[in-house]
């Protein structure tokens, strides 16, 4: 039973990236689809291109720096203090909230007649808005920041995990006692191990920067637009013969996403050699500037997406609201009433969607894990890239060939293709929750347990899961949070009739009814965060009478 | 309101060939044996889902299907061009029954290139039992951008495009291109339209075209080697308009709603819309300020009708023709001219209709931003659908890209 579960798990990440890669890269080139004359010529020759590519490249680039930076500053200018402990806890809820949400949130936030910019209008007495290009600005800038805003918290959520396995406390003691300050001894002795572990996390959102479509159409330009959302705009096309083209315009972002990955690789030897130069210097860092800066932009940050989501909760509450007020003439239910009850059906069906996407996805993860527990089964050190391979090609690239394909086969659209390719991100995610916890189980009580007369599946069923319920529910946690910010998977592999949270909100986006925005965007962003808030409650329940296993 | 975009008719041509098979159709003169048919039946509506009126008023009609027999799934789509899409690679993957489109909100480009190909199950719109009440004589429901409907698709509201804006803020509306430019002008980044190739965005560009043009007559036959001569006139118009819109043309909305909301929020003073009713229901639902009106423009605007088309590998053709007659229903119809519900004009000829049903109508008071349709005037007719696409994609080349 469990013995080709590893190997499984493997089809399951690979066959689908390299199914769906094989099923872009044909149309591309003039194959499989009927009716497309050199996809790739046409492709190629679409006027918005090179700006399209820079934006997506730039974005890509600058969001990553950015959100590494501000992760790495805090880390280093607070780790250990009263302060850290208080944005860790504010920022870990934000991990959950969907791209999405949050960036129609911002989106209310910073445009010129929003929330921010009302402030002054209001002490000035404009009568007008501004006519200032902040949102959708040519250039990306909206949109770097609000990813800088939302992967800011991811990045520093793996740097935590990644501290625990480099032993930071005596090298920052070494490094102080050298007469360095807190951030250069942290910069200096710390950071280099700290980003060797959590340099796949990096690099996938330095992925996703580039090529993600659901933030970019949001909160990007729009003459033209990012490369990937024009791919996906292809994709949608009535015109069959654009979906080649789609096909093309995905493999040219894929191919940009390779030449900035092996730039960002010999950058980073660049920036170890730099970075060494530094340390022999003895050279100090700025530290206030340093620890200022951090605190500002980390609070910063999370306080502007805690603000859009306060905005959007405001919206669904909001009767007539017209600028320049910075609160509406009256608060009414009548929202909630209209889109509440079509809103909560669709979160119960993008729940359930999460649901069977997740547990799936555990039952693979803790059967290889078991597999790799009793027979030693593991992938070895490649298995780590494999997992990261679907979060390392982008989506453009891949999901197009992925709803191709199984079309000339002769199976459309469905909830089932829908459901497979949730399962191809939502795995990874679950196996990195779960696999620490899982392996830093003490394994004499299993030795116990067999010297008692359990088999192995008792052991597992009776003794490790119930000990594992906390991480267990945190990667249930994790995985539903995944699936319920999937937007490209459900929009391409449904053909459009597969609804859920995300892809009516993102819809509603350009629609442009700030109340319904408000409604289906909180029921995103609490359909995400209520496993989150399980997976903390239930444990505590279940084991308020067992000490050992409070954590 | 919003209404399918473009498709391009080359590659629909280029699918002819596998025009699909005959197959076992309903006999659409026997009402009892389709309305029995229908029975249990599920129907997918592909229509627009950006408005949230719209679909408040489909879900009312899926309510009125239910007590027939039929479940009408509303599909909302972002674009009407993803439901033609749709039903074309059906017909490629060679899925001539079972199709997963049973009703689309249609009209325009979409319907004469499906059309044109067969795509379309019919003729079946003039045997619905309501079709007795259509105003055939007074209303364009009979042809669609010029193209003859022929019982392929039944309508279900009028439109016209009418400008909003906000009262408040601009006393004298501008009522013609030259004086919309010259406010433009004195009120910079006050105004925008929706980015083509957006349904209303383009129908802007068909709008500013009909009253640029020496004679707007050419433009209903399909575009022809004088397109650029006959275009040069607007595109000399956009140039100078454009570094006066909003953003500086930099950005745009991207659909009318949004455009809406851009007044709402301060941002701009005059938007349109292609339902003379969207204003009205807009205040109601706190979506515009109070103060906003409607106008059109002193030579007139276009005008057209929304329809219903059925494609030709729908599995529950008879459900759909059941929706299709309840939307040509009196009661539906009075529901979807109701400002506050929809405020689309009705396809109904009032002295068809029973008396009852024309009390209620006439009762009905249209709201503080609606236009009488005297008020309204006569509306100018739709171009070729040719036009739409080439203005659209001509527009994207030189504004959509840019710099």
């Amino acid at each position: 039973m469990l013995r080709p579960l590893p190997l499984l798990t493997a089809l399951v990440l690979a066959g689908p990236v390299l199914f769906g890669l094989i099923g872009t890269i044909l149309p591309a080139f003039g194959y499989l689809v009927p009716g497309a004359d050199r996809p790739m010529t046409m492709a190629l020759t679409w006027p918005g291109l090179p700006r399209a590519l820079t934006v997506s490249v730039t974005s890509g680039i600058l969001s990553t720096l950015g959100a590494l930076s501000v992760a790495a500053l805090i880390t280093a200018g607070w780790h250990g203090t009263r302060v850290f402990v208080w944005l860790e806890r504010m920022l870990s809820p934000l991990l959950a909230v969907p791209h999405a949400a949050a960036a129609l949130g911002l989106a209310f936030l910073v445009s010129p007649s929003g929330w921010i910019l009302r402030i002054p209008a209001n002490v000035m007495g404009w009568e007008a808005a501004p006519d200032l290009l902040i949102l959708n600005d040519p250039w990306g800038l909206s949109l770097t920041a609000g990813l800088i805003a939302k992967e800011m918290p991811f990045l520093l959520l793996m740097m935590l995990a990644a501290l625990t396995q480099v032993s930071a406390g005596p090298r920052l003691a070494v490094a102080r006692s050298l007469g360095q300050g807190r951030v250069s001894a942290w910069m200096k002795a710390v950071f280099p191990d700290v980003y060797a572990q959590m340099r796949l996390p990096v690099l996938v959102v330095l992925v996703f920067g580039m090529t993600n479509v659901d933030v970019a159409v949001i909160l990007g330009p729009t003459t033209p637009t990012t490369l990937s959302v024009q791919v996906t705009r292809w994709m949608m096309d009535p015109d069959l013969s654009a979906r080649a083209v789609a096909a093309a315009g995905g493999l040219i972002l894929f191919a940009a996403t390779l030449v900035v990955l092996a730039v960002w690789l010999v950058a980073e030897r660049l920036m170890a050699r730099i970075g060494r130069a530094w340390v022999w210097s003895g050279r100090g860092a700025p530290e206030r500037l340093a620890r200022g800066c951090g605190l500002t932009l980390a609070t910063g940050s999370a306080a502007m997406v805690l603000a859009g989501l306060a905005a959007l909760a405001m919206w669904s509450v909001a009767a007539r609201w017209a600028y320049p007020d910075l609160l509406p003439e009256a608060l009414t239910l009548r929202s909630w009433s209209r889109f509440g009850p079509d809103m909560a059906r669709t979160a119960f069906g993008t729940l359930a969607l999460a649901g069977a996407a997740t547990i799936i996805s555990l039952t693979l993860v803790v059967g290889c894990l078991e597999a790799e527990h009793r027979f030693g089964l593991t992938l070895g050190q490649r298995a780590l890239w494999l997992l990261y391979l679907p979060l390392l090609i982008p989506q453009v690239a891949f999901l197009p060939g992925l709803q191709l394909l199984p079309l000339t086969l002769g199976f459309g659209p469905s909830v089932w293709l829908v459901l497979a390719g949730h399962v191809v991100f939502v795995l990874p995610y679950v196996f990195l929750s779960l696999s620490g916890p899982f392996r830093a189980w003490d394994a004499r009580l299993a030795r116990i347990g067999a010297g008692l007369g359990a088999s192995p599946n008792r052991t597992l069923w009776r003794l490790r899961l119930p000990m594992l319920t906390g991480p267990v529910l945190t990667a249930v946690a994790v995985g539903v949070a995944v699936s319920v910010g999937q937007y490209l998977a459900t929009l391409l592999l449904g053909g459009g009739r597969v609804t859920t949270l995300v892809t009516e909100a993102v819809a509603l986006s350009s629609g442009g009814d700030r109340r319904a925005i408000g409604v289906w965007g909180l029921g995103q962003a609490l359909a995400a965060l209520l496993p989150f808030a399980m997976a903390l409650t239930v444990p505590a329940i279940v084991f308020r009478h067992r000490r050992g296993l409070h954590r | 309101m919003r209404f399918p975009t473009f498709l391009t008719a080359p590659l629909i041509a280029a699918l002819a060939f596998a025009s699909p098979a005959a197959m076992a159709n309903p006999d659409v003169s026997d009402w009892d044996a389709v309305s029995q048919a229908a029975q249990g039946q599920t129907v997918y509506w592909y229509a627009w889902g950006g408005s949230t009126a719209t679909n408040d008023f489909i879900a009312w009609i899926g309510d009125r299907a239910e007590q027939q027999g039929v479940r009408l799934e509303h599909v909302k789509l972002s674009d009407t061009a993803d439901a033609v899409g749709a039903v074309l690679t059906e017909l490629q993957a060679g899925r001539e029954t079972g199709g997963s489109v049973d009703l689309i909100w249609i009209n325009g480009a979409n319907f004469a290139s499906m059309k044109s190909v067969g795509l379309l199950f019919g003729p079946f719109a003039e045997q619905l039992p309501n079709w007795q009440y259509v105003d055939v004589d007074g209303k364009t429901v009979t042809s669609d951008f010029t193209v003859p409907t022929e019982g392929y698709e039944s309508p279900w509201a009028m439109a016209q495009l009418v400008f909003v804006y906000d009262s408040a803020r601009v006393p004298e509306p501008p009522k013609n291109a030259a004086r919309l430019l010259q406010w433009a002008q004195e009120n910079p980044g006050r105004f925008t339209y929706p980015q083509p190739p957006d349904f209303l965005g383009t129908t802007f560009l068909k709008q500013m075209l009909i009253e640029l043009v020496p004679d707007p007559a050419v433009l209903q036959d399909p575009v022809d080697e004088d397109y650029e001569d006959v275009t040069a006139i607007l595109w000399d118009y956009l140039d100078q308009l454009t570094p006066y819109l909003w953003r500086q043309g930099r950005a745009y909305p991207e659909t009318g709603p949004r455009q809406l909301q851009l007044i709402n929020d301060g941002e701009t003073d005059i938007a349109f819309s292609f339902s003379p009713g969207e204003a009205t229901t807009a205040i109601a639902n706190f979506d515009l300020p109070e103060t906003v009106r409607t106008y059109v423009l002193d030579g007139g605007t276009l005008g057209n009708a929304s329809f219903v088309a059925i494609p030709f590998n729908s599995s529950s053709k008879e459900g759909a023709m059941v929706v299709a007659n309840i939307l040509l229903s009196p009661e539906a119809q009075l529901r979807a001219q109701t400002p506050g519900i929809l405020g689309y004009g009705t396809v109904l000829d009032m002295d068809r209709i029973p008396e009852a049903d024309r009390a209620a109508f006439e009762a009905l008071d249209l709201g503080i931003a609606t236009l009488s349709p005297a008020e309204l005037g006569q509306a100018l007719p739709e171009p070729h659908p040719s036009w739409a696409t080439r203005l659209a994609d001509d527009w994207v080349a030189r504004y959509g890209v840019a710099e």
